[in-house]
């Protein structure tokens, strides 16, 4: 199935949770800030949350900013 | 003096230096230069994941008693501003939040317009909500009505070190507001932060000036120690400027 992840295509296996997507990425967990279709996905939720074909995901960290 | 205490929210502060984490050659350089800065407050912005680059938390490196002020930089419009403002809050990150919205990207200057949108949404759902200006006093009455925190005029574009170069426009911000006024944005020398906080500016904002100074931390001490004396300046009440000579010393009684 198919994700938009930060604005970009990507492939993905059919029903892969949040949690397999972000350890496969092999991503920062402590700094991650996850939004899906709009909606932030606290950290507890990322194994029980499933994807589905077309989800739209905004991987985000704070960074240096003034 | 009694204790001067600025107070922002729920939120009391006893330093009145702001500071940003930007631009620092090492996210290390941080905790010293808040040490040595003495500041409670400290701007943090929100990104994609570069994941090329995600090996440090950047959260990792500011103290817990430092109060966070995420900021909404790339927001074009007021409602990618209030987007940036509810993920930092739901990523635990408090209910400061410093509202910067930039269509001109030559100057970097902030659009008013949007700013006042955005704080007017921010502040009903319970922000702290602390907007980056031209300041423009009009504008800045407005921000108050909506529920701004305080106001953020600019001193000169972000960046540019060039201090107030909107220092009349400031001080009718300053003369005129019952928020508090912060001076964000173009401070480029300790020298600039005492000017403002002599004038009557509440805070200062700096991050630039400290983060790509050859040393951050005494950098951020010099401003530390630059803020102390302008505020102590402004609560002593400055003696009058005079077109003439006034003598310091007695005109009678001289030996000739």
């Amino acid at each position: 199935m198919q994700l938009l992840v930060n604005g970009a295509r990507e492939q993905c296996a059919k029903d892969a949770t949040l949690a397999e997507l972000i350890g496969h990425k092999q991503l920062r967990k402590d700094s991650l800030v996850v939004e899906l279709n709009g909606a932030i996905i606290k950290q507890e939720l990322w194994a029980t949350t499933r994807l589905k074909d077309g989800d739209q995901l905004e991987l985000l960290s704070f960074v240096g900013g003034g | 003096m009694a204790r001067d205490i600025l107070q922002l929210g729920s939120m009391r502060f006893t330093s009145r230096l702001f500071t940003g984490t930007g631009k620092f050659a090492a996210h290390a350089q941080i905790p010293p230069m808040l040490a040595a800065s003495g500041s409670q407050m400290i701007t943090v912005a929100l990104r994609r994941i570069d994941s090329a680059s995600q090996t440090e938390n950047i959260l990792d490196f500011i103290p817990k008693e430092v109060t966070l002020l995420p900021n909404t930089s790339g927001a074009r419009n007021a409602e990618q501003a209030v987007r940036i403002a509810r993920i930092a809050r739901e990523a635990g990150c408090g209910d400061f939040i410093k509202i910067e919205v930039i269509t001109d990207m030559k100057y970097l200057m902030p659009d008013n317009y949007e700013t006042l949108r955005a704080t007017e949404i921010l502040a009903k759902e319970g922000f702290v909500v602390l907007p980056y200006v031209l300041p423009d006093l009009p504008l800045a009455k407005r921000l108050e009505a909506a529920g701004a925190a305080a106001v953020m005029p600019l001193g000169a574009p972000i960046g540019t070190n060039r201090g107030l170069e909107t220092k009349e426009l400031i001080a009718l911000l300053i003369e005129n507001c019952t928020v508090p006024v912060v001076v964000d944005a173009g401070i480029g020398r300790p020298s600039h932060a005492a000017a403002a906080m002599e004038m009557g500016a509440d805070a200062v904002l700096v991050n630039t000036a400290i983060a790509t100074a050859q040393d951050p931390a005494i950098m951020a001490r010099a401003f530390a120690l630059a803020v102390q004396a302008g505020r102590m300046a402004y609560l002593a009440k400055m003696a009058e400027e005079s077109a003439v000579a006034r003598a310091s010393s007695p005109l009678t009684g001289f030996l000739h």
